[in-house]
Order: C-alpha cells, then structure tokens, then sequence
C-alpha cells in the first residue's frame, strides 16, 4: 500500500491506482455510507463553522480585495490566517460565526511562507487544535470553507465547497509556472476552492478534521490557468509555533537604548515606496548610485523583512528598526527579492 | 495490495476507503449510465447500492422536467424546470429577455415544444412560461427551500453553452455552500435576495435551470454566479433563487404582469451594537402610520431573526409588492409588532425603461452568445433539430409566434402577457358566481344588523344613493360626487364608499365596473407567516373605479370574497371590510357577519341579522 501512496503523486496515477483496485474496495465494509448519502456534510459543517471568521483589512482599489478567511487554532482568539495586503492595516477586523466583531492585533507572521497569526481578545472559543490535524492524500474527498468573494458578512456562515484531493506535490514543481514565495508541498484540489477572499480558510476532511490552510490565489501566467491548494498543516506547525513561543514577531523595543547618532535611509542610500496605508509594507523604491545601499547590492523593490533579526512589516516599523542601530555598527538585513529571501549585512564605510 | 485495503489501521483509512467507493460508484454510474443496473453488483453493500439507486432515480426523475430554452435563431438561450403537468416552467427574466413572446423549449424527450411567457419578475431575474402541447408534462416536485442546509447534497440540471444539441441535459453535482445569501443588484436592476450558494458547476446557459436537492426535488432556480477575473465559467460559487421566493410570486407570474419587488419605504442600518435599525423612513409609508419611527431597533421580519442588514434584505426581496407583512420593532425597550403593506419598489413605466435599460448591459450569467465571440465552442454550430410536429416555417421570425397557439398572447402595456391576466379573472370570477349571481339584484340592497357594542345598523345601498344608519344617525352617499371625499361613517375610513363599490362589483360585473386586473395572491393575516399554521393566500382582484383603488380578495379554492380593501387615495389607509359567516339565501351565498378596520383603528363587527334584495328602485329610495 505504501508503494502505491508513494506513487499517487498526481491525480491520474491515483485514478488509475483506485481503478486497479476498485472490486477490493468494493468489498470493504461502508458502515456509515447511508447516513453520508443522505445527510450531505451538514454535521461536519456545523461543527467547523464556528472555528471560520471573515477578515477584513485594507485592500479595495486595483482589484484588490479587502478581505480573506482565517480559522481560529486556539480557544482563546488566536486566529491562522495568510499574510497578505489585507492585513497591512492597522485595523484588522475579525467576525466570528456568530456575527461577534473584534479588532485583531497582529502576533506575528512568517514572510516565507506567507502565514499569519491573528489575535482577538475573546475566550472559550471553539477552535482548531493544529496537533490534530490529519494528513491527506490524492483521491480524499475534503470540505473547502471560505469567505471567498466575501459573500457571508456578519453571522452568514462561511461558504463551503466540497472537492477531492486531485494530487499531493511540491509547489516549486511547478517554478516558473506559478510565482509564490511559498515553494513547499501543497495539495492541489479538483475545487475551485482558491477563490478572491478565500485565502486562509480551511481544509478539512469530511469529518470535519482539519487538513490544509487555503492558499493564496495563484495564476499561471502564460498559461492564464489558476491553482486551487492548500498547504498541509504539518508546514506550517514549525513556524506557527515560533510565533506562538515570541519569534517571528512585531516587538515594541521600548526598553532599548536608542543610539545619538542612529542609522537612516539617507545614509544608507535607500528610498522607500511612499508610507501612504497605515502599515505600508517597506519596500525600496530606489537605491541612490554610490551608495552603500547600492554597493552591497540592494535594488529597487527589494521588501525588506528584517533588520538585525527584528521583523519590519511596516515602514513605521523599519524607520523605527533604524532609530536602534548606531550609525557606526553592523546591520544585517533580510530582503525579500521576488520569491527569494535574501540575507546582507552591511557596514558604512565612513 | 488487498491486505493493505482489507485491513485499514486506523479508523481514518477505512472512512478513506468509503469515499473512495462512493467516488468511484459515482465514476461506473456514469460510464454505465446506459444501464443503470450494471452498477448494482451482487457484492455491492447494500447500503451503497441503495443509496446509488436512489441518486440514480432522483437525476432521471429531476431531468426529465428539465428544460433548454432557445430564443428565436440564435439569440438567447438557457435553461428552465416544468413546474405543473400543464406546462408552467420556470427561468430567468435575463434568459428570455431577449426572446419574443413565444419561444422553444427542450425536453429530454427528445421533443421541441412551443412556450409562450407569462408572466416575468425583472429585479428577481424570474419569468414564468407556459410549454405548449400536452397537458402531461412530468413536473419537478417542489421542496421547501427553507430546510436547505449548507452541507447538504444538491444538483443542477441545464443547459451550459446549449451543448444539449440532442436535449439531454448536463446534470452537475454538488453541495450547498450557503444559504440565505444576499447579492447586490450589481450594476443591473437584478437582485438576488435569500438565494442559495452551490458548488455544483453553474456556467453559461445553465441560467433559469433547476437547482435539486438529493431526493430529486426543485430548491432553486439558477441564475448567477461569482466569476470577476477568471472569465466566465464556473469557479464553483453559484447563487440559485429560491423556489420559496418564487412560490411567493408564483400567482403573481401566473397573472402575466411585470411583477415588482417591494420595499417597506424605510431603510435599516446597523448601529455600534450591531442592532439594525431604522435609518429612514417615509412619511407617507404606512410602517411610518403604524408607528415604526427612525431609530427603532428591527427584532423581527416577517416572522424571521433579524440581525443584520442583509437579513433584513433579505426578507424583503422574498416578498411582491402588495404583500402585507408582520414586523416586530423594539423602542426604549418595548417590543411592537404591527402588519404593514409593502408597497411597489418601481413605478410600473419606471420598471419597463429599466427593463429596456438592462438589456443593454450583461446579465449576472448565462448569455451564451455574448461569451461565443470569445469562444466559438460556447455554442453549437448546429441549430437543434426542430421536431416535426413543430411549424415548418422555424427558421422565419413567424415560427416564433406559432399560428395554432397566437391566440395564447396578448400584448398590453404593464403586462408580460395579458391574455394570463384576462384568464384568470375569469377563472376567478366564473368560481365566484358558484356561490350566487348578483346581476339579478339590481335594485336596492338593505342590510340591518348590530354591532358587538348593541348598536344597530341599517344599511342600504343602491345605484343612485347610498346610506348608512347607526342608532338613528345617518349618513348618505351620494355617488354623483367624487367619492373619496365621502369617507363615512368617521374613522372607518370610508366603510359606506366600500360597501356601495362591493354592490357595484357584484351587480355589474368586473368588466364594466372599472380597471379591472388579476394582481396574484397575497397572505391574508398575520397567521400566514407563521410556518406551522400553514400559509394560506388569497386571490387578488385589483378594480379602480375612477379615483378608487380596491382589492377584491378571493379565497383561493372556493372563490368565495373574504374581503375588500377600498383605497380612496394611494397614500392613505384602506377601509378594510371582511365578510365572513356566509350563509345561504335562497339562490345566493351572503356573509353573516360584516367586519371593517381602518389603520391603528379598532375593528369592528356587524352581525348580519337580515339582508333583503328589493325589487325595484323606488322602494330603496323611501327606506332612505
């Protein structure tokens, strides 16, 4: 069985495979087949639907929209979602299931694989519990719930799909098809389940057992075909629990001592796309020629993620990364240059 | 390998296993769909096999009632569901708005059909049609869309990009994503209230087509999806209408009028609590009349939770203009409820030009033709093979309006088909004279009776002159004058008026006594929307005779008159009078007991102790 599991890495070899094997399976025993006939998903989507909320951030103009799906994975009010625009506000707003609405504070987020971690202040939620998630594979029929187009608003339950995992692969399998900074394994869906908005909802088997996160809405350029997946759960737990445990997140530094004479852009040689949205994500507008910027090798575009291992999400909070480091030290920037991360240090030369 | 399968260890292996053979019965089912029972194997579960049978019945028994709509040559197209045995099928406005009145219709009996329209509802995106031919038309069975739930199983039936060129029609499958879904009109003047979100594929041409639940039975009728960047082809997310909101303008369809949606001449806005409140309201609305204010928090609407704006929507959209519904308001913490009339959302010319506006722009889905320009596939190339039986001449524009069936449309302003309307006042003025004919008593009518507080009435009515005597004080009608200034007796709101134009009614006849329309059915009472008590509707007979608007209202079985309502303005509230209690006198059915309201007024009642027909003129006139 394992040599099969191993081989179904696209959907025609499981079909082939389920074809092969279709008068054993035949005869294994559906003791619950009647109640899934005619009860539909109804139990399992009960029971999911107040672990979904709607998010809603900035976005609106340039077919952006100002909404995606999360899911809460403690009962508490820590919500995993995607990091994306929508959340680059400083008022992200949640709504629960039951139409309850909170301002969510930003934990913390992974850049690299494009998640989030939300925070509302609320208890005794139900929840996902990220250690129960199951692995899937090709063939599995799953439920996809989502805010795609931002249809439900207020108590509107989330919008469920139901498909079969068409294959599980490598997204970096398809590199230079599709461009996503996330390049790990994903399950493609025979669903159209990567919808606008429906990024950061769940999948779950049809009991319900939480399977993958939605991913972003993917399209092939040339082709202009799109990609409906999810990213298991088990890649995401790592990074997840990093933010969970205080890395990978935003910190005030008020504590820390400010230097007099602190590191700027100007110095530096860089300047950012303009602070126009209350978290504009900081990205280098232009490099100016001979300078220390341009010499280790920064471009325009380039997104800066870190500074000196502290996360800047924000221009705000890049300025303010600045203000901490002597003009004469070291810094080491981790820059994000379309779907490859970067590392540099750089020291002035004085 | 079979080890592996056999013995499953852990419990999520063997659920695994069974999606499998559900998919995999689903596969066999379709490439043996020849013959169905192929796929019932002897070792097959029971269980399984059951429940395959069942699907397999309920797609054979859905798909027969389905319909492909073809407009004339090659414009328009889409799909459709017979809804009576008769006949009577249900698409969208936007598929047949560009059809003439006639059009074919494909069934998967390899049969084109004549079908002449109805009646249409344009901001519901609904048209009712007639197939024309049989009196035998296997009907789908109508569900109660309100017991949809997201999760459940459900299936769509049509015609996406007319690829049934043989008539048989695409069948998708799938779940219900949402209910209760609102959808904003989007730049037309359609809009999609309480809809249903599926994931079964709803693509071009499947637009009017049939949304089944499980057991085969009609929920909805498809008709728009969410498609923006990605082209437009399914990206799993469409909205069907449902078919609860179409029972509610079923009789309405049926009276072949363009039918509008209603509005309750008072917005709602969510406040800081979330609380969804009055942010509107007109004063000349009859909400505002019964006592709904700016600010007053909306608990209930037509006996449904309201707890956002699109709930409250929602129940709006659900609803014809005319409809008189329950709503419970809370102030400073009382809690109200009073029944309030909707009234129309558009004036009925102001509907027309939008109708004629919206042609030019795209409609939510489904117009084949506008998507063929990019993709030739989206169409057959081939017209569909006419049967024989249909005129030989179809491919002139004459074909369109079969010789045999022209009789069956008659075109006049306000109206889809006028021919339906006339029909029906028939239908209900043939069953009203069942229970007596009035023609025959010309002359004064002289009822007394008293009210529950003991005082006496008498009360005569005539031609020439009217009165009305309450304890020895009298009031006398004079019909030579502009009627809605002769409102007696005070705050009745006009009960002699009503009275006299009831006798009118009855001894002329509705040809000759005014502007006569069949409007539909409407609820009568607050008990209509309570779900257990059943809903009962009443046939509607609008009559305006001169400035005066009434509602003849018709029980809808026995076409007995349960009621009037007398409006001597559009703005004002109506003399509502109910007669109730009838009894039989001699050759005629005559109501024992008398009861009229007014707005906020107390109700008040006459039993009927005598009712005498005299047998000529003069005689009424000394009595008075």
């Amino acid at each position: 069985m394992n040599r099969y599991s191993v081989m179904a890495t696209d959907a025609w070899t499981a079909l082939r495979l389920l074809l092969s094997a279709c008068c054993i399976v035949f005869c294994v025993a559906c003791f619950n087949v009647a109640t899934l006939n005619a009860q539909g998903f109804k139990k399992t989507v009960a029971q999911t639907q107040p672990r979904m909320v709607k998010i809603v951030g900035s976005g609106g103009f340039q077919g952006l929209e100002p909404y995606q799906s999360g899911f809460l994975i403690s009962n508490d009010g820590l919500i995993l979602t995607v990091w994306s625009y929508v959340l680059d506000s400083n008022s992200v707003r949640v709504t629960l299931d039951d139409g309850q609405k909170f301002e969510a504070e930003l934990v913390g987020y992974d850049p690299r694989i494009e998640i989030a971690i939300l925070k509302i202040d609320v208890k005794g939620l139900s929840s996902f519990n990220l250690d129960e998630a199951v692995d899937s594979r090709s063939g599995n029929r799953v439920l996809a719930f989502s805010n795609l187009y931002g249809v439900a608003t207020g108590n509107e339950p989330a919008s469920v799909q139901h498909g079969i995992i068409s294959a599980k692969t490598k997204l970096s399998a398809r590199r230079g098809a599709f461009e996503s900074t996330y390049q790990g394994d994903v399950y493609i869906l025979d669903a159209v389940t990567n919808n606008p908005g429906a990024a950061g909802g769940a999948i779950t088997d049809r009991k319900g057992r939480l399977i993958g996160l939605i991913g972003k809405e993917l399209r092939d350029a040339q082709t202009n075909s799109w990609l409906n997946f999810s990213i298991p759960i088990d890649q995401l737990t790592e990074s997840v629990e990093k933010i969970r445990s205080g890395e990978l997140v935003v910190r005030s530094d008020e504590k820390r001592r400010k230097p007099t004479e602190p590191m700027t852009t100007d110095l530096l040689g860089i300047v950012l796309v303009l602070d126009v949205v209350s978290r504009t994500p900081p990205f280098v507008d232009r490099v100016i020629a001979g300078s220390e910027a341009a010499n280790t090798g920064l471009r325009a575009d380039d997104l800066i993620i870190e500074v000196n291992g502290r996360m800047t999400p924000s221009s705000k909070d890049f300025h303010e990364q600045l203000s901490f480091i002597d003009r004469d030290g070291v810094m080491n920037l981790t820059i994000q240059r379309g779907k490859e991360f970067k590392s540099v240090e750089i020291k002035l030369v004085r | 390998m079979n080890r592996g399968f056999k013995s499953p260890s852990n419990e999520s292996t063997s659920s695994k296993s069974t999606s499998f053979a559900i998919a995999l019965a689903l596969l066999i089912g379709c490439w043996f769909s020849i013959d169905p029972t192929l796929v019932i194997a002897d070792d097959l579960p029971a269980a399984l096999a059951k429940a395959q049978e069942a699907r397999i019945q309920a797609i054979e028994r859905a798909s027969a009632s389905a319909v492909g709509v073809f407009g004339p040559g090659s414009r328009g197209g889409g799909s459709g569901v017979v809804i009576s045995p008769d006949g009577y099928a249900l698409t969208n406005f936007h598929v047949i708005q560009s059809c003439d009145a006639f059009m074919k219709c494909s069934m998967n009996d390899g049969v084109l059909y004549d079908a002449v329209i109805v009646g249409i509802d344009p901001v519901g995106d609904v048209a009712l049609i007639k197939l024309l031919g049989r009196d035998d038309f296997p009907a789908a069975k109508i569900a109660d869309s309100d017991l949809v739930k997201q999760g459940d199983y459900c299936f769509a039936v049509g015609n996406p990009f007319l690829l049934a060129t043989n008539f048989e029609p695409t069948v998708s499958w799938g779940i219900v994503s949402g209910t209760h879904r609102y959808q904003y009109p989007a730049g037309t003047i359609l809009e999609y209230s309480d809809c249903i979100q599926t994931d079964a594929a709803i693509n071009p041409g499947n637009s009017g087509g049939p949304l089944f639940n499980a057991a085969g039975e009609l929920i909805g009728i498809n008709g728009r999806g969410s498609f923006e960047k990605r082209g437009r082809v399914n990206v799993g997310v469409g909205y069907a209408i449902s078919i609860n909101q179409i029972n509610n303008f079923m009789d309405h369809l049926r009276s072949g009028r363009i039918v509008d949606h209603a509005t309750l001449g008072a917005t709602v806005a969510t406040d800081d609590q979330g609380a969804v409140r009055v942010s509107n309201i007109l004063e000349t609305s009859q909400a505002f009349r019964r006592g709904l204010e700016y600010d007053d928090q909306i608990i209930r609407f037509a006996g449904r939770d309201i707890q956002t704006v699109n709930q409250f929507k929602n129940v709006l959209g659900i609803f014809p203009k005319g409809w008189r519904v329950p709503i419970v308001f809370r102030r400073e913490g009382v809690e109200k409820e009073i029944m309030v009339r909707l009234t129309g959302v558009h004036a009925t010319e102001e509907l027309v030009e939008l109708m004629a506006s919206g042609a030019e722009e795209k409609p939510p889905e489904g117009n084949p033709r506008k998507k063929d320009k990019k993709n030739p596939k989206g169409e057959p190339k081939e017209k569909p093979k006419l049967d024989p039986r249909a005129e030989p001449s179809a491919k002139t524009a004459a074909a369109n309006r079969p010789e045999k069936y022209k009789h069956l449309f008659k075109k006049r302003a306000g109206f889809a088909n006028y021919q339906f309307n006339l029909q029906n006042q028939k239908r209900i003025w043939n069953g009203f004279l069942r229970h007596g004919d009035f023609k025959l008593q010309q002359f004064s009518w002289r009822l007394t009776g008293k009210d529950a507080g003991g005082r006496s009435f008498t009360i005569v009515l005539a031609d020439i002159k009217s009165g009305i005597q309450i304890d020895g004080e009298s009031f006398v009608l004079n019909p030579e004058e502009d009627l809605s200034s002769q409102l007696a007796p005070r705050g009745s709101g006009g009960l002699l008026v009503a009275l006299h134009l009831w006798r009118k009614m009855l001894t002329v006849e509705p040809d000759k006594f005014g502007d006569v329309y069949y409007q539909g059915s409407i609820p009568l009472g607050a008990k209509s929307f309570d779900k257990d008590s059943g809903q009962s509707l009443a046939d509607v007979l609008v009559a305006t005779r001169g400035p005066i608007e009434n509602n003849f209202i018709f029980d809808k079985t026995s076409q007995r008159l349960l009621a009037m309502e007398m409006y001597p303005d559009s703005d004002v509230d109506p003399c509502e009078v109910y007669f109730e209690d009838y009894v039989v006198d001699g050759n005629l059915t005559v109501p024992g007991t008398i009861r009229f309201a007014h707005g906020t007024n107390p109700a008040n009642t006459i039993k009927i102790e005598k009712i005498e027909f005299l047998e000529n003129e003069s005689t009424g006139e000394s009595e008075n």
